[in-house]
């Protein structure tokens, strides 16, 4: 590569730069001020670039483009400030990863409101009046909005700097990032900060997205890439820093640009294609940076927040009546096949339930006991799904090794990511789990000699007797009541214990002699290897295994069944994977917008059961017990 | 020989000095007092003692061993008990369950996969609660305790592991004057029993002066007295420290 032509290159990243910090320095503000996890964030985004589009096509002309783009952000804030009043307010002392099931069904809801608006195709809008043109630069052409954009970044970084810098306003955020609390003792107003912070961040990504209009088409898919896109950026800048994000946006962009540029690299005799990186290459950027700097770049230590919900009840063991009622469930399900004739979709839905048990407990074996929210624990899922299909695919090897190498396969995992993912806590542990999860689901993705890129490994039926629904559910139903009674052993071991007093107090826990990250670590693993048996047992229901089952989306999918049903309790996984596995079947089968109802649902729940199903169920037995 | 040497130790953060060449020891069975206003480094002293915070330079000596820049969990299995400031408990676990972690992780046992915890030494957490008078509350969630219990338990989970030295930072902080009496008054009486050394700090100079063996002083991270309680109210340089008046120690006398 020439000089000149590498120079090109980091100027074409530096304009993918400011795209990504306009997405993630909204974010950023809003998680420095309210602590809430907006996974919403990138709907916002979406939105922009959609409301911009029918601005830039119906009103037409510079106006409706250029005005268009600050309407846009006005709406989209507007929107924001909507949000955070009706819904945030009421969950802003929730525990976090709750916040996370809230935005998440904003998510869902925007992604179909966006589909009953605009349609599912792509569109695409015009291009920018007035730098419709090419800049030459160094006998290259670089679209003169490219350069637009690339200068647009760091003058937004500059804007709110100085903002933030030498504004009340811009002050009081910088207060409450610090110490909330504090700022509420002071006799600051916050709902009303809170809101305009919020909007602000909206409005940010709303303005982004608008921007993005004259590059790329308006999609339906780009609500989660922007959201994760966000996040990386954020995390690896640290959480809070806007300077932080525009670096972080700047690195990532310029590592993504690179591996483009690059390509197919010939070192010796192996050749590398540089260009596969691109998918993985801001997950790598992160997992790095967060094994380095656990609180990402400019980023630090976070204050304690001290309004947090309040902590759970002391386990106990299973009290008669639940033993009662686990048995009955239990020969309930095991007479499930002699419905088999009547209702033969009974078995697979039952099939689909049980997967979805074990993969939500091993997930609430470490997010709830253990106090380590992964966001990445598809991972684990498809490490013994793939260990299966590809051990089968390959060696031929029958269904009951294979069955057994899955969760050897997840545990391995889980070792090597658990190592590091332990060092850090909260949002940062989460980003760094996502990020290996990602990484996972881009080498299988991209490995297609080995796994079949995107169309997956197909063929992978069970043998004889195991092909017949009723036995194969059985199997399933067994092993599901294996893992689901191990982990419980465990969490009422001393192991769980000390994972728990970890999770509570790791300064008294380190001082009576708990290594606190060594006992998270192995939490961490059990947890992958059981997850890796969900995973096995989904390639063979299913006959085949593609990347999805790794994507963020499922990773999305084992929070919310763990919240639905309480993550403060022992049965709430089992319970809100049932209640999730079936919704999610019967309400997808049924509607067009099963996003949208999903949604409805899961904020119905939300703010209706605030601590789960099952937490809910046990608070109201619990007042029907006191005198 | 003393149980806790220190010597010459020093911790800088930024480029502010909080201990400063520091040295004094703890003798065996002794009750010895560190006071000094705010900022003096006293918990900074106690977390490098602890394993919390590596000193900069300077040698801590437990029973003649070097511990300084061990891990807080190395320095608790030589016999080393801790207690906080702000009292450090597993909110999420009953009462006993948090005096049964310590015997458990004292006993080896942390990563025993399969026996229920809650069998485990729960005789024998029931009775350091009983010493600590917290045996009514046993089977109460933790968090639903007044502080000064938790206090209590905190100094039960301390006392779990049978430490040869204490290290309690001010264990009556947040606590009425009647309740602080008596948990000092506990807190002697069994360390006393067991012969275990205590190092602690406390503001309340009517507990120290009542209580303690021997007093030293800490102000901007320089030990700048060690004595007798006697010695330390006529001290001069104590007395510029605390406001330059010696009234704040006038009607302690024990």
């Amino acid at each position: 590569m020439t000089l000149s032509a590498f120079f090109f290159l980091i100027l074409n990243g530096l304009s993918s730069a400011s795209a990504l910090f306009f997405v993630a320095v909204g974010l950023s503000l809003i998680f420095g001020v309210s602590r809430i996890i907006n996974l919403a964030h990138g709907s916002f985004y979406m939105l922009g670039t959609y409301i911009a589009y029918s601005c830039a096509t119906r009103v037409g002309g510079a106006f409706g483009f250029w005005g268009g783009i600050l309407v846009t952000a006005l709406i989209v804030g507007a929107l924001g400030a909507l949000i955070e009043i009706v819904l945030l307010r009421r969950i802003y002392r929730a525990p976090e990863l709750f916040q996370l099931l809230a935005t998440f069904a904003l998510v869902l809801v925007f992604s179909d409101a966006t589909l009953y608006l605009w349609g599912p195709e792509d569109l695409l809008g015009p291009r920018a009046p007035g730098l419709r043109g090419a800049v030459e630069i160094l006998g290259r052409h670089l679209p003169s909005y490219d350069l637009f954009l690339a200068i647009l970044g760091p003058l937004l970084l500059l804007v709110l700097h100085v903002t933030l810098v030498r504004t009340r306003f811009g002050r009081l955020i910088r207060a409450a990032t610090q110490d909330r609390e504090m700022v509420g003792a002071l006799g600051v107003n916050q709902a009303l900060l809170f809101t305009a912070v919020f909007a602000l961040g909206a409005a940010l990504a709303g303005f982004g997205g608008a921007l993005q209009v004259a590059r790329e088409p308006a999609s339906l898919s780009t609500d989660l890439i922007a959201i994760t896109d966000a996040f990386v950026v954020v995390v690896v800048g640290g959480m809070g820093s806007i300077t932080g994000a525009y670096l972080a946006a700047v690195i990532i962009a310029e590592v993504k640009a690179l591996c483009i540029g690059l390509g197919v690299v010939h070192v010796g005799l192996l050749s590398v294609n540089f260009s596969k990186f691109t998918l993985v290459a801001e997950f790598l950027v992160m997992a790095v940076v967060l094994i380095v700097r656990p609180f990402g770049l400019l980023g630090r230590m976070q204050a304690a927040v001290r309004t947090i919900a309040e902590p759970e009840d002391p386990i106990r063991p299973a009290t008669p009546l639940l033993k009662v009622l686990g048995l009955i469930t239990l020969i309930a399900l095991a007479c499930l096949p002699l419905l088999a004739h009547s209702f033969p979709y009974a078995l697979i839905l039952g099939i689909d339930v049980l997967i979805a048990v074990i993969f939500a407990a091993s997930l609430h074996f470490i997010a709830g006991p253990g106090g380590m929210h992964s966001f990445g624990h598809a991972a684990y899922f498809g490490l013994g799904a793939y260990g299966a299909a590809l051990l089968v695919k390959w060696l031929a090897l029958p269904m009951g090794a294979a069955l057994l190498v899955a969760p050897l396969v997840a545990l391995l995992g889980a070792l090597l990511f658990g190592w590091f993912s332990v060092r850090l806590s909260g949002i940062y542990l989460a980003m760094l789990t996502l990020a290996f999860a990602q990484i996972v689901w881009a080498v299988v993705f991209q490995w297609e000699e080995l796994t079949g890129g995107s169309n997956g490994v197909i063929g992978i039926w069970p043998p004889p007797p195991f092909d017949q629904a009723w036995v194969y559910f059985l199997l399933c139903l067994v092993l599901a009541v294996i893992a689901v009674l191990v982990l419980r052993r465990v969490l009422f071991s001393p192991l769980g214990y000390a994972m728990r007093a970890g999770r509570d107090s790791e300064l008294r826990a380190e001082a009576i002699g708990i290594d606190v990250k060594r006992v998270h670590w192995l939490a961490f693993v059990i947890a992958g290897a059981v997850c890796g048996v969900a995973g096995g047992l989904f390639t063979f229901a299913k006959g085949s295994i593609s990347p999805e089952v790794i994507h963020l989306n499922h990773s999305i999918d084992g929070l919310i069944m763990v919240l639905l049903g309480g993550i403060q309790t022992l049965t709430g996984p089992i319970v809100g994977a049932s209640l999730f596995a079936v919704l999610q079947d019967m309400v997808m089968r049924d509607s067009e917008y099963w996003r949208a109802l999903l949604g409805g649902i899961i904020l119905l729940l939300v703010l209706a059961f605030p601590q789960g199903i099952v937490g809910a169920l046990a608070r109201l037995f619990d007042r029907a017990r006191a005198p | 020989m003393s149980v806790l040497a220190v010597r010459s130790l020093c911790k800088t953060f930024d480029g502010f000095r909080a201990v400063n060449d520091v040295s004094f020891a703890v003798a065996r069975g002794e009750f010895l007092a560190m006071i000094g206003p705010n900022g003096a480094g006293k918990s900074t002293c106690f977390n490098m003692i602890n394993g919390q915070l590596a000193p900069d330079s300077g040698a801590i000596l437990f029973e003649g061993q070097e511990i300084s820049g061990l891990e807080a969990r190395a320095v608790w299995r030589l016999g080393v008990g801790r207690t906080f400031q702000i009292a450090a408990t597993f909110a999420s676990m009953t009462v006993i369950e948090n005096v049964q972690m310590a015997l458990i992780s004292h006993a080896g046992e942390i990563y025993w996969p399969w026996r229920p915890a809650r069998s485990l030494h729960r005789e024998r957490a029931l009775c350091l609660l009983e010493q600590v008078g917290m045996h009514e509350a046993a089977d109460r969630p933790c968090r639903e305790l007044a502080y000064g219990d938790v206090k209590r338990v905190e100094f039960a989970i301390a006392l779990a592991s049978e430490p040869r030295l204490l290290l309690m930072d001010e264990p009556t902080a947040g606590m009425g004057p009647g309740e602080r009496n008596e948990l000092i008054a506990l807190v002697k009486k069994l360390v006393v029993e067991r012969g275990i050394s205590v190092l602690f700090t406390e503001h309340s100079m009517d507990v120290v002066f009542a209580f303690a063996d021997r007093i030293i002083v800490l102000a901007r991270g320089q030990l700048i007295a060690d004595g007798t309680a006697a010695d330390i109210r006529d001290n001069e340089r104590v007395r510029d420290v605390y406001f330059g008046s010696g009234k704040t120690f006038a009607g302690a006398a024990p």
